[in-house]
């Protein structure tokens, strides 16, 4: 039986689903344009979110439950999110400290 | 009570990583609690077959080291709310875990899931005994190739002496999931058939996924095959391969793709 009459009797979908490849290429762009850029050196992301968060805890004890942290690596935009929940009165407290 | 479950097999490229997101995506998708847990430092990929590759903060070595807390660590799926990935670190190496760390996290893990699926990496090293270090149960993906049933009987092995279970007496209780099982060719007896498999490895078996195109495309957009096309015959196999794992007894099928000519005459469409 030829391939295509195999295909005539087996191919049994109507509609044919979306490439999926171009979506693969894509993210995998995105990804290792990151990855690379990255490699041997510290990412930018990464060392500014630990530079935040270790300048915020110089004057505040950060409660790391109350940290939160998202970071979304986009093609042309990345963006890094951090959003501390500080306890009220800590400006007193660093009134009395300084 | 939680459940700590290790997706191994020795050898590499045999779907371990995306039989974890599936398996992980399918146990979530009837209700349980599930994190998966990527023990494959320095090469990680769950992020990448789960779809958050580009939402990873903290990982298991920040974790380890007390950079950041487990909930920070945690990534929670955009398609299901009780799916979470603890995402493995793509620039340290597999030195940064010990075992009293991973032993740590697995402890503070089980009382916030039903089940902790650690997808291990390829290989008998650290990482590959780490992974499978603290595990109730173990899912062994094997294809129908010489080379992956040895590798199996090899890891196999490891399972029953140095797991935690192993030292105490105890035995991990241990799962065969057949993976690219090619209906075709193992119709013309140019694979290794279930039976030869399972004799040689005196496991009982889990599941049987065919070769499907739908694993790729799924991995090709990020997305778990169960949740990508649940009804596809991939999907439909590590289903009944996850309630199996919840304790449901299903007659064990060779999912095949719902279509052909019969389906076509009975107006039947590709599920």
């Amino acid at each position: 039986m030829s391939a295509r009459l195999l295909r005539f009797f087996g191919g049994g979908r109507t509609v044919p689903p979306p490439a999926s490849a171009p979506v693969a290429r894509e993210r995998l762009q995105i990804l290792l344009a990151h990855e690379r850029s990255s490699r041997g050196q510290p990412d930018l992301l990464v060392l500014l979110r630990d530079e935040i968060l270790a300048v915020v805890s110089r004057h505040v004890t950060l409660d790391p439950d109350k940290v939160i942290v998202k970071m979304d690596r986009g093609e042309t935009v990345s963006t890094l999110e951090v959003d501390i929940e500080l306890p009220n009165g800590f400006e007193r407290m660093i009134a009395a400290a300084g | 009570m939680a459940k700590v479950l290790v997706v191994t097999s020795g050898k590499g490229g045999v779907g371990k990583t995306t039989s974890t997101a599936a398996l992980g995506a399918a146990l979530a998708q009837r209700g349980e609690k599930v994190v998966v847990v990527d023990f494959d430092v320095g090469l990680r990929n769950l992020d990448l077959v789960m779809g958050a590759e580009r939402r990873v903060v903290f990982d298991l070595i920040n974790v380890v080291q007390g950079v950041a807390k487990l909930s920070q660590a945690l990534i929670r799926d955009k398609r299901l709310e009780n799916l979470w990935l603890l995402p493995a670190s793509q620039t340290r190496d597999k030195d940064a875990l010990t075992d009293e760390g991973v032993g740590t996290i697995i402890e503070e893990l089980r009382t916030k899931f039903d089940w902790i699926l650690c997808d291990s990496p390829a290989g008998i090293e650290r990482g590959a005994t780490l992974a499978m270090r603290y595990a109730d149960e173990a899912v062994i993906i094997t294809n129908p190739e010489v080379s992956s049933v040895r590798d199996s009987d090899r890891i196999i092995g490891m399972l029953d002496s140095k797991t935690v279970k192993a030292e105490k007496g105890e035995q991990v209780k241990k799962h065969v999931l057949i993976t690219r099982y090619d209906t075709a060719r193992a119709a013309r007896g140019e694979m290794l058939t279930i039976e030869d498999i399972l004799e040689i490895l005196a496991t009982p078996l889990l599941g049987i996924i065919p070769e499907s195109q739908d694993v790729l495309r799924a991995s090709n957009v990020g997305s778990p095959v169960t949740l990508n096309n649940a009804g596809s015959a991939p999907a439909r196999a590590y289903t009944d391969a996850a309630r199996r794992l919840m304790g449901e007894t299903i007659t064990m099928l060779v999912p095949v793709e719902r279509k052909g000519l019969m389906n076509r005459l009975l107006g039947r469409r590709a599920a």
